[in-house]
Protein backbone atom coordinates (compact mmCIF):
# COMPACT_ATOMS: atom_id res chain seq x y z
CA UNK A 1 0.00 0.00 0.00
CA UNK A 2 1.24 3.17 -0.65
CA UNK A 3 2.08 5.72 2.12
CA UNK A 4 -0.27 8.34 1.53
CA UNK A 5 -2.99 5.41 1.92
CA UNK A 6 -1.65 3.98 5.13
CA UNK A 7 -0.71 7.40 6.76
CA UNK A 8 -2.00 10.88 4.51
CA UNK A 9 -5.50 9.76 3.86
CA UNK A 10 -6.17 9.44 7.39
CA UNK A 11 -4.68 11.96 8.86
CA UNK A 12 -6.06 14.59 6.16
CA UNK A 13 -9.80 13.22 6.81
CA UNK A 14 -9.26 13.96 10.62
CA UNK A 15 -7.06 17.44 10.79
CA UNK A 16 -8.35 18.99 7.32
CA UNK A 17 -11.94 19.82 8.83
CA UNK A 18 -10.15 21.05 12.18
CA UNK A 19 -7.53 23.70 9.72
CA UNK A 20 -10.81 24.62 6.96
CA UNK A 21 -13.07 25.48 10.40
CA UNK A 22 -10.24 27.51 11.48
CA UNK A 23 -9.79 29.24 8.16
CA UNK A 24 -13.01 29.76 7.78
CA UNK A 25 -13.74 31.59 11.48
CA UNK A 26 -11.37 34.29 10.17
CA UNK A 27 -12.67 37.50 9.62
CA UNK A 28 -10.50 38.92 7.78
CA UNK A 29 -7.76 38.85 5.11
CA UNK A 30 -4.72 41.10 4.34
CA UNK A 31 -4.30 42.46 0.94
CA UNK A 32 -1.74 40.63 -0.56
CA UNK A 33 1.25 42.05 -1.85
CA UNK A 34 2.98 39.41 -3.60
CA UNK A 35 6.26 38.60 -5.17
CA UNK A 36 5.65 37.16 -9.12
CA UNK A 37 8.51 34.65 -8.62
CA UNK A 38 7.43 30.73 -8.61
CA UNK A 39 10.95 29.51 -8.28
CA UNK A 40 13.22 32.85 -6.91
CA UNK A 41 12.85 33.92 -3.40
CA UNK A 42 12.93 37.82 -2.19
CA UNK A 43 13.43 38.43 1.34
CA UNK A 44 10.53 39.20 2.19
CA UNK A 45 8.71 36.96 5.06
CA UNK A 46 4.82 36.11 5.78
CA UNK A 47 3.73 38.62 8.27
CA UNK A 48 3.43 37.09 11.36
CA UNK A 49 0.03 35.29 12.47
CA UNK A 50 -0.76 34.83 8.72
CA UNK A 51 -1.61 31.87 6.47
CA UNK A 52 -0.82 31.54 3.02
CA UNK A 53 -2.88 28.79 1.10
CA UNK A 54 -1.76 28.97 -2.51
CA UNK A 55 -2.10 26.47 -5.16
CA UNK A 56 0.52 26.03 -7.95
CA UNK A 57 0.42 24.86 -11.18
CA UNK A 58 3.36 23.61 -14.03
CA UNK A 59 2.35 22.38 -17.20
CA UNK A 60 5.55 21.15 -18.56
CA UNK A 61 6.82 19.39 -22.32
CA UNK A 62 8.35 16.41 -22.33
CA UNK A 63 10.62 14.56 -25.28
CA UNK A 64 10.75 10.76 -24.84
CA UNK A 65 7.96 10.22 -22.76
CA UNK A 66 4.12 12.21 -21.97
CA UNK A 67 3.61 16.03 -21.17
CA UNK A 68 3.06 16.50 -17.60
CA UNK A 69 0.94 18.53 -15.43
CA UNK A 70 2.29 18.81 -12.03
CA UNK A 71 0.80 20.45 -9.19
CA UNK A 72 1.60 21.65 -5.40
CA UNK A 73 -0.11 23.18 -2.41
CA UNK A 74 1.85 25.49 0.11
CA UNK A 75 0.73 26.50 3.39
CA UNK A 76 2.64 29.44 4.28
CA UNK A 77 2.91 31.02 7.75
CA UNK A 78 4.56 33.52 10.11
CA UNK A 79 5.37 32.41 13.28
CA UNK A 80 7.62 35.45 13.50
CA UNK A 81 8.53 38.98 11.74
CA UNK A 82 11.84 36.55 11.40
CA UNK A 83 10.47 33.29 10.59
CA UNK A 84 8.24 31.93 8.17
CA UNK A 85 7.18 27.94 7.94
CA UNK A 86 5.78 26.47 5.04
CA UNK A 87 4.22 23.03 4.26
CA UNK A 88 4.11 21.54 0.50
CA UNK A 89 2.42 18.86 -0.44
CA UNK A 90 2.99 17.54 -4.19
CA UNK A 91 1.30 15.69 -7.00
CA UNK A 92 1.63 15.20 -10.54
CA UNK A 93 0.14 14.29 -13.35
CA UNK A 94 1.74 12.68 -16.60
CA UNK A 95 -0.17 12.30 -19.72
CA UNK A 96 -1.41 8.80 -21.33
CA UNK A 97 0.34 7.56 -17.94
CA UNK A 98 -1.36 8.24 -14.43
CA UNK A 99 -1.68 10.29 -11.27
CA UNK A 100 0.02 10.40 -8.06
CA UNK A 101 1.25 12.33 -4.97
CA UNK A 102 4.96 12.60 -5.15
CA UNK A 103 5.86 13.60 -1.63
CA UNK A 104 5.84 16.62 0.95
CA UNK A 105 8.31 19.50 2.17
CA UNK A 106 8.96 21.34 5.12
CA UNK A 107 10.40 24.60 4.43
CA UNK A 108 11.77 27.72 6.52
CA UNK A 109 12.99 30.55 6.12
CA UNK A 110 14.85 33.11 8.61
CA UNK A 111 15.31 36.50 8.06
CA UNK A 112 19.18 37.11 9.55
CA UNK A 113 19.08 40.85 10.03
CA UNK A 114 16.81 43.02 11.86
CA UNK A 115 16.43 46.02 9.46
CA UNK A 116 17.16 46.83 5.81
CA UNK A 117 20.59 46.47 4.23
CA UNK A 118 22.26 46.96 0.99
CA UNK A 119 21.43 43.64 0.62
CA UNK A 120 19.31 41.22 2.76
CA UNK A 121 19.93 37.65 3.44
CA UNK A 122 17.57 35.52 4.33
CA UNK A 123 18.53 31.81 5.20
CA UNK A 124 16.30 29.01 3.46
CA UNK A 125 16.56 25.41 4.93
CA UNK A 126 14.33 22.59 3.83
CA UNK A 127 13.43 19.06 4.08
CA UNK A 128 12.09 16.97 1.52
CA UNK A 129 10.60 13.70 1.37
CA UNK A 130 9.57 12.95 -2.30
CA UNK A 131 9.52 10.37 -5.07
CA UNK A 132 11.81 10.30 -8.06
CA UNK A 133 7.90 10.78 -9.66
CA UNK A 134 8.20 14.61 -8.44
CA UNK A 135 7.80 17.06 -11.06
CA UNK A 136 7.19 20.20 -9.55
CA UNK A 137 10.73 21.69 -10.48
CA UNK A 138 10.32 24.00 -7.59
CA UNK A 139 14.18 24.11 -8.11
CA UNK A 140 16.83 22.71 -10.13
CA UNK A 141 20.12 21.84 -8.78
CA UNK A 142 22.98 19.17 -9.91
CA UNK A 143 22.83 17.70 -12.85
CA UNK A 144 18.65 17.52 -13.23
CA UNK A 145 17.81 17.38 -16.81
CA UNK A 146 14.80 16.75 -18.98
CA UNK A 147 15.19 12.77 -19.23
CA UNK A 148 14.93 12.37 -15.76
CA UNK A 149 11.10 12.75 -16.10
CA UNK A 150 10.82 10.53 -18.74
CA UNK A 151 10.80 7.14 -16.74
CA UNK A 152 6.83 5.86 -15.81
CA UNK A 153 5.47 7.02 -13.18
CA UNK A 154 5.17 3.22 -11.97
CA UNK A 155 8.27 3.08 -11.82
CA UNK A 156 9.81 6.43 -10.79
CA UNK A 157 7.16 6.23 -7.61
CA UNK A 158 8.76 3.79 -6.12
CA UNK A 159 12.17 5.63 -5.38
CA UNK A 160 12.43 8.01 -2.98
CA UNK A 161 14.79 11.25 -1.76
CA UNK A 162 15.03 12.31 1.76
CA UNK A 163 17.02 15.59 0.60
CA UNK A 164 18.20 18.88 3.09
CA UNK A 165 18.57 21.95 1.18
CA UNK A 166 19.90 25.41 2.07
CA UNK A 167 19.67 28.55 0.20
CA UNK A 168 21.39 32.31 1.24
CA UNK A 169 18.65 34.39 -0.24
CA UNK A 170 19.89 37.74 -1.24
CA UNK A 171 17.55 40.62 -1.87
CA UNK A 172 17.32 43.86 -2.39
CA UNK A 173 14.47 46.47 -3.54
CA UNK A 174 15.73 49.75 -5.07
CA UNK A 175 13.24 52.33 -6.63
CA UNK A 176 10.74 49.56 -6.51
CA UNK A 177 12.66 46.96 -8.24
CA UNK A 178 13.65 44.12 -6.65
CA UNK A 179 16.48 41.91 -7.60
CA UNK A 180 17.27 38.25 -5.84
CA UNK A 181 20.07 35.82 -6.14
CA UNK A 182 19.58 32.64 -4.51
CA UNK A 183 22.47 30.39 -4.10
CA UNK A 184 21.37 26.53 -3.36
CA UNK A 185 23.18 23.27 -1.85
CA UNK A 186 20.95 20.11 -1.42
CA UNK A 187 22.39 17.17 0.24
CA UNK A 188 20.58 13.65 -0.10
CA UNK A 189 20.57 11.53 3.11
CA UNK A 190 22.32 8.60 1.57
CA UNK A 191 25.82 9.28 2.16
CA UNK A 192 26.76 8.13 -1.72
CA UNK A 193 25.24 10.68 -2.87
CA UNK A 194 27.15 14.45 -3.44
CA UNK A 195 25.74 17.35 -2.22
CA UNK A 196 24.24 19.18 -5.31
CA UNK A 197 24.65 23.12 -6.44
CA UNK A 198 22.22 25.93 -7.93
CA UNK A 199 20.91 28.98 -8.28
CA UNK A 200 17.57 30.85 -8.67
CA UNK A 201 17.84 34.69 -9.85
CA UNK A 202 15.64 37.46 -10.35
CA UNK A 203 14.19 40.53 -10.99
CA UNK A 204 10.61 42.39 -11.01
CA UNK A 205 8.91 45.90 -10.59
CA UNK A 206 5.45 46.77 -9.98
CA UNK A 207 3.66 48.77 -13.17
CA UNK A 208 3.69 51.72 -11.45
CA UNK A 209 5.42 52.91 -8.00
CA UNK A 210 2.38 55.09 -6.75
CA UNK A 211 -0.94 53.81 -5.87
CA UNK A 212 -4.06 55.46 -6.58
CA UNK A 213 -6.62 56.82 -4.44
CA UNK A 214 -9.54 54.39 -4.95
CA UNK A 215 -9.72 50.61 -4.37
CA UNK A 216 -9.07 48.70 -8.22
CA UNK A 217 -8.49 45.36 -9.67
CA UNK A 218 -6.94 46.37 -12.74
CA UNK A 219 -4.62 49.31 -11.32
CA UNK A 220 -1.32 49.30 -12.34
CA UNK A 221 0.43 49.28 -8.75
CA UNK A 222 -1.73 45.75 -8.40
CA UNK A 223 0.70 43.83 -11.33
CA UNK A 224 4.48 43.09 -10.55
CA UNK A 225 6.05 41.54 -13.77
CA UNK A 226 9.68 40.61 -14.04
CA UNK A 227 11.93 37.56 -15.16
CA UNK A 228 13.76 34.99 -13.28
CA UNK A 229 16.24 32.57 -14.59
CA UNK A 230 17.56 29.30 -12.39
CA UNK A 231 19.29 26.30 -13.12
CA UNK A 232 21.67 23.00 -11.71
CA UNK A 233 25.52 23.91 -11.19
CA UNK A 234 26.86 20.56 -10.58
CA UNK A 235 27.42 18.39 -7.28
CA UNK A 236 30.71 18.18 -5.71
CA UNK A 237 32.04 14.91 -7.69
CA UNK A 238 31.65 17.06 -10.99
CA UNK A 239 30.93 21.04 -10.38
CA UNK A 240 30.02 23.28 -13.47
CA UNK A 241 27.39 23.51 -16.20
CA UNK A 242 27.86 20.60 -18.24
CA UNK A 243 25.34 17.91 -18.26
CA UNK A 244 22.70 20.92 -16.59
CA UNK A 245 19.22 22.25 -17.29
CA UNK A 246 18.31 26.33 -17.10
CA UNK A 247 15.52 27.91 -17.80
CA UNK A 248 14.50 31.20 -18.77
CA UNK A 249 10.95 32.57 -17.41
CA UNK A 250 9.09 35.84 -17.59
CA UNK A 251 6.68 36.52 -14.97
CA UNK A 252 3.55 38.20 -13.47
CA UNK A 253 2.02 38.72 -10.59
CA UNK A 254 -1.93 40.01 -10.11
CA UNK A 255 -2.40 41.18 -6.09
CA UNK A 256 -6.03 41.96 -5.69
CA UNK A 257 -7.95 44.06 -3.19
CA UNK A 258 -9.92 40.98 -3.00
CA UNK A 259 -7.04 39.42 -0.92
CA UNK A 260 -6.20 36.92 -3.47
CA UNK A 261 -3.17 36.86 -6.26
CA UNK A 262 -2.52 35.09 -9.49
CA UNK A 263 0.47 34.10 -10.70
CA UNK A 264 1.67 33.27 -14.49
CA UNK A 265 4.48 32.37 -15.87
CA UNK A 266 5.93 31.09 -19.23
CA UNK A 267 9.16 29.41 -18.82
CA UNK A 268 11.64 28.18 -21.69
CA UNK A 269 14.51 25.82 -21.44
CA UNK A 270 17.69 27.32 -22.21
CA UNK A 271 19.19 23.95 -23.84
CA UNK A 272 19.21 20.65 -24.81
CA UNK A 273 18.87 19.50 -21.16
CA UNK A 274 16.10 21.44 -20.36
CA UNK A 275 12.26 21.03 -20.74
CA UNK A 276 11.28 22.88 -23.75
CA UNK A 277 8.56 24.77 -22.71
CA UNK A 278 7.46 24.92 -18.88
CA UNK A 279 3.83 27.00 -18.43
CA UNK A 280 3.57 28.10 -14.64
CA UNK A 281 0.29 29.39 -13.05
CA UNK A 282 -0.84 29.84 -9.33
CA UNK A 283 -2.79 31.30 -7.08
CA UNK A 284 -3.24 32.16 -3.32
CA UNK A 285 -4.91 34.04 -0.44
CA UNK A 286 -3.63 35.12 2.72
CA UNK A 287 -5.22 35.34 5.75
CA UNK A 288 -4.15 37.55 8.28
CA UNK A 289 -5.01 36.64 12.18
CA UNK A 290 -5.14 32.96 11.67
CA UNK A 291 -2.88 32.74 14.99
CA UNK A 292 -5.18 35.02 16.95
CA UNK A 293 -7.92 32.76 14.90
CA UNK A 294 -6.21 29.44 16.33
CA UNK A 295 -5.94 30.99 19.41
CA UNK A 296 -9.96 32.04 20.07
CA UNK A 297 -10.85 28.36 18.92
CA UNK A 298 -8.75 26.96 22.02
CA UNK A 299 -10.41 29.23 24.44
CA UNK A 300 -7.77 32.22 24.26
CA UNK A 301 -8.54 35.79 25.37
CA UNK A 302 -10.93 37.16 22.67
CA UNK B 1 9.99 1.50 6.39
CA UNK B 2 8.55 4.40 3.45
CA UNK B 3 5.49 5.14 4.94
CA UNK B 4 6.93 4.94 8.61
CA UNK B 5 9.30 7.28 8.09
CA UNK B 6 6.68 9.50 5.75
CA UNK B 7 4.48 9.28 9.02
CA UNK B 8 7.01 10.41 11.52
CA UNK B 9 8.58 13.41 9.14
CA UNK B 10 4.71 14.42 8.89
CA UNK B 11 4.19 14.30 12.53
CA UNK B 12 7.47 16.11 12.95
CA UNK B 13 6.18 19.30 10.56
CA UNK B 14 2.63 19.04 12.19
CA UNK B 15 3.95 18.78 15.71
CA UNK B 16 6.48 22.10 13.77
CA UNK B 17 3.81 24.23 12.81
CA UNK B 18 1.66 23.74 16.53
CA UNK B 19 5.05 24.92 17.89
CA UNK B 20 5.26 28.20 15.57
CA UNK B 21 1.18 28.19 15.90
CA UNK B 22 2.11 28.62 19.93
CA UNK B 23 4.72 30.94 19.38
CA UNK B 24 2.87 33.52 17.22
CA UNK B 25 -0.27 32.82 19.43
CA UNK B 26 2.06 33.85 22.38
CA UNK B 27 3.09 37.19 21.23
CA UNK B 28 -0.78 37.68 20.61
CA UNK B 29 -1.29 37.12 24.48
CA UNK B 30 1.39 39.80 25.38
CA UNK B 31 0.11 42.84 27.00
CA UNK B 32 -1.10 45.84 24.40
CA UNK B 33 1.73 47.27 22.74
CA UNK B 34 -0.09 50.72 22.99
CA UNK B 35 0.68 50.82 26.86
CA UNK B 36 4.60 50.16 26.09
CA UNK B 37 6.55 53.29 25.26
CA UNK B 38 9.41 51.11 24.20
CA UNK B 39 7.43 50.29 21.08
CA UNK B 40 7.43 54.07 19.93
CA UNK B 41 11.18 54.62 21.10
CA UNK B 42 12.19 53.15 18.11
CA UNK B 43 11.22 55.84 16.15
CA UNK B 44 14.06 57.80 17.72
CA UNK B 45 16.84 55.21 16.54
CA UNK B 46 15.97 56.80 13.39
CA UNK B 47 19.22 57.86 12.00
CA UNK B 48 19.81 61.40 11.82
CA UNK B 49 19.86 61.76 8.09
CA UNK B 50 16.57 59.62 7.53
CA UNK B 51 14.98 62.01 10.04
CA UNK B 52 15.17 64.49 7.95
CA UNK B 53 14.25 63.69 5.14
CA UNK B 54 11.02 65.69 3.33
CA UNK B 55 7.96 63.47 1.97
CA UNK B 56 7.87 64.36 -1.21
CA UNK B 57 4.23 64.01 -1.79
CA UNK B 58 3.57 66.59 1.00
CA UNK B 59 1.87 68.80 -1.51
CA UNK B 60 0.24 65.62 -3.59
CA UNK B 61 -3.63 66.21 -2.82
CA UNK B 62 -4.12 62.47 -3.63
CA UNK B 63 -1.74 61.60 -1.09
CA UNK B 64 -3.53 61.15 1.97
CA UNK B 65 -6.64 59.27 0.24
CA UNK B 66 -4.01 56.67 -1.13
CA UNK B 67 -2.37 56.37 2.13
CA UNK B 68 -6.10 55.66 3.74
CA UNK B 69 -6.26 53.00 1.22
CA UNK B 70 -3.06 51.63 1.51
CA UNK B 71 -3.20 51.76 5.18
CA UNK B 72 -6.69 49.60 4.98
CA UNK B 73 -5.27 47.01 3.42
CA UNK B 74 -1.82 46.60 4.72
CA UNK B 75 -1.77 48.12 8.57
CA UNK B 76 -5.64 48.14 9.81
CA UNK B 77 -5.41 44.49 10.62
CA UNK B 78 -3.10 44.97 13.68
CA UNK B 79 -2.95 49.21 14.18
CA UNK B 80 -7.40 48.45 13.92
CA UNK B 81 -9.03 50.31 11.51
CA UNK B 82 -9.02 53.79 12.70
CA UNK B 83 -5.25 53.53 13.44
CA UNK B 84 -6.36 53.71 17.30
CA UNK B 85 -3.89 50.12 18.14
CA UNK B 86 -4.56 46.94 18.50
CA UNK B 87 -3.42 44.13 20.43
CA UNK B 88 -0.25 43.63 18.18
CA UNK B 89 0.20 47.45 17.51
CA UNK B 90 0.13 50.84 18.92
CA UNK B 91 -1.94 53.19 17.98
CA UNK B 92 -0.09 55.44 15.24
CA UNK B 93 -2.55 58.47 16.73
CA UNK B 94 -0.34 58.76 19.57
CA UNK B 95 1.57 61.76 20.18
CA UNK B 96 4.90 59.51 19.77
CA UNK B 97 4.10 58.90 16.10
CA UNK B 98 2.16 62.54 15.67
CA UNK B 99 5.39 64.70 16.61
CA UNK B 100 7.77 62.21 14.99
CA UNK B 101 8.87 63.81 10.88
CA UNK B 102 7.88 62.31 8.10
CA UNK B 103 11.76 60.42 7.84
CA UNK B 104 11.45 58.81 11.18
CA UNK B 105 7.95 57.48 9.81
CA UNK B 106 9.42 56.13 6.36
CA UNK B 107 12.14 54.83 8.27
CA UNK B 108 10.25 52.59 10.60
CA UNK B 109 8.13 51.75 7.94
CA UNK B 110 10.96 50.84 5.61
CA UNK B 111 13.05 48.72 8.27
CA UNK B 112 10.45 47.36 10.46
CA UNK B 113 10.67 46.75 14.44
CA UNK B 114 11.26 42.77 13.33
CA UNK B 115 11.81 41.54 16.96
CA UNK B 116 8.68 43.47 18.37
CA UNK B 117 6.70 41.77 15.25
CA UNK B 118 6.56 44.96 12.58
CA UNK B 119 7.56 43.38 9.39
CA UNK B 120 9.68 45.41 7.23
CA UNK B 121 7.49 47.27 4.80
CA UNK B 122 9.94 48.12 1.64
CA UNK B 123 8.23 45.84 -0.24
CA UNK B 124 6.10 48.49 -0.69
CA UNK B 125 7.69 51.11 -3.48
CA UNK B 126 8.83 54.24 -1.87
CA UNK B 127 5.93 56.32 -3.32
CA UNK B 128 3.97 53.95 -1.58
CA UNK B 129 5.62 54.46 2.01
CA UNK B 130 5.25 57.82 1.34
CA UNK B 131 1.53 57.86 1.11
CA UNK B 132 1.18 55.69 4.05
CA UNK B 133 3.34 58.24 6.00
CA UNK B 134 0.98 61.06 4.48
CA UNK B 135 -2.17 59.53 5.90
CA UNK B 136 -0.49 58.84 9.22
CA UNK B 137 0.42 62.35 9.39
CA UNK B 138 -3.06 63.38 8.85
CA UNK B 139 -4.50 61.17 11.79
CA UNK B 140 -5.99 63.67 14.52
CA UNK B 141 -4.06 63.00 17.73
CA UNK B 142 -5.54 60.75 20.08
CA UNK B 143 -7.44 62.23 23.66
CA UNK B 144 -5.12 61.05 26.15
CA UNK B 145 -7.06 58.37 27.53
CA UNK B 146 -7.29 56.26 24.33
CA UNK B 147 -3.13 56.42 24.13
CA UNK B 148 -3.23 54.03 27.26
Amino acid sequence: MHPYDTFLRPFWSRALPSVLLAVAALHSAAAAQESPYFVTYDHYLEEPGSLEIEYFSTFGTQRASGDFHSFWAEFEYGATAWWTTEVYLDGQTTFNDSTVFTGFRWENRFRLLQREHFINPVFYFEYEQISEADKIIKEVEGHDVESDHAIANALSRKGHNHELEFKLLLSKTFQGWNVAVNPLATKNLLPSIPWEFGYAVGASRPLTLKASAQRCSFCPENFIAGVEMYGGLGDTASYGLHDTSHYLAPVVAWNLPSDWTLRLSPGFGLNDNSHRFLLRWGVSREFSGFAAAISRLLGGRP
Amino acid sequence: MTAKMIANTVRVSIVALFLALGISAAQTEKSPPTSNNSVYAELAKAPKKAEARHNPLEADPEAVAAGAKLFGLHCAECHGEMAEGGKKAPSLRADEVQQATPGALFWLLTNGVVRRGMPVWSKLPEPQRWQLVSYIKSLTPAPKSQEL
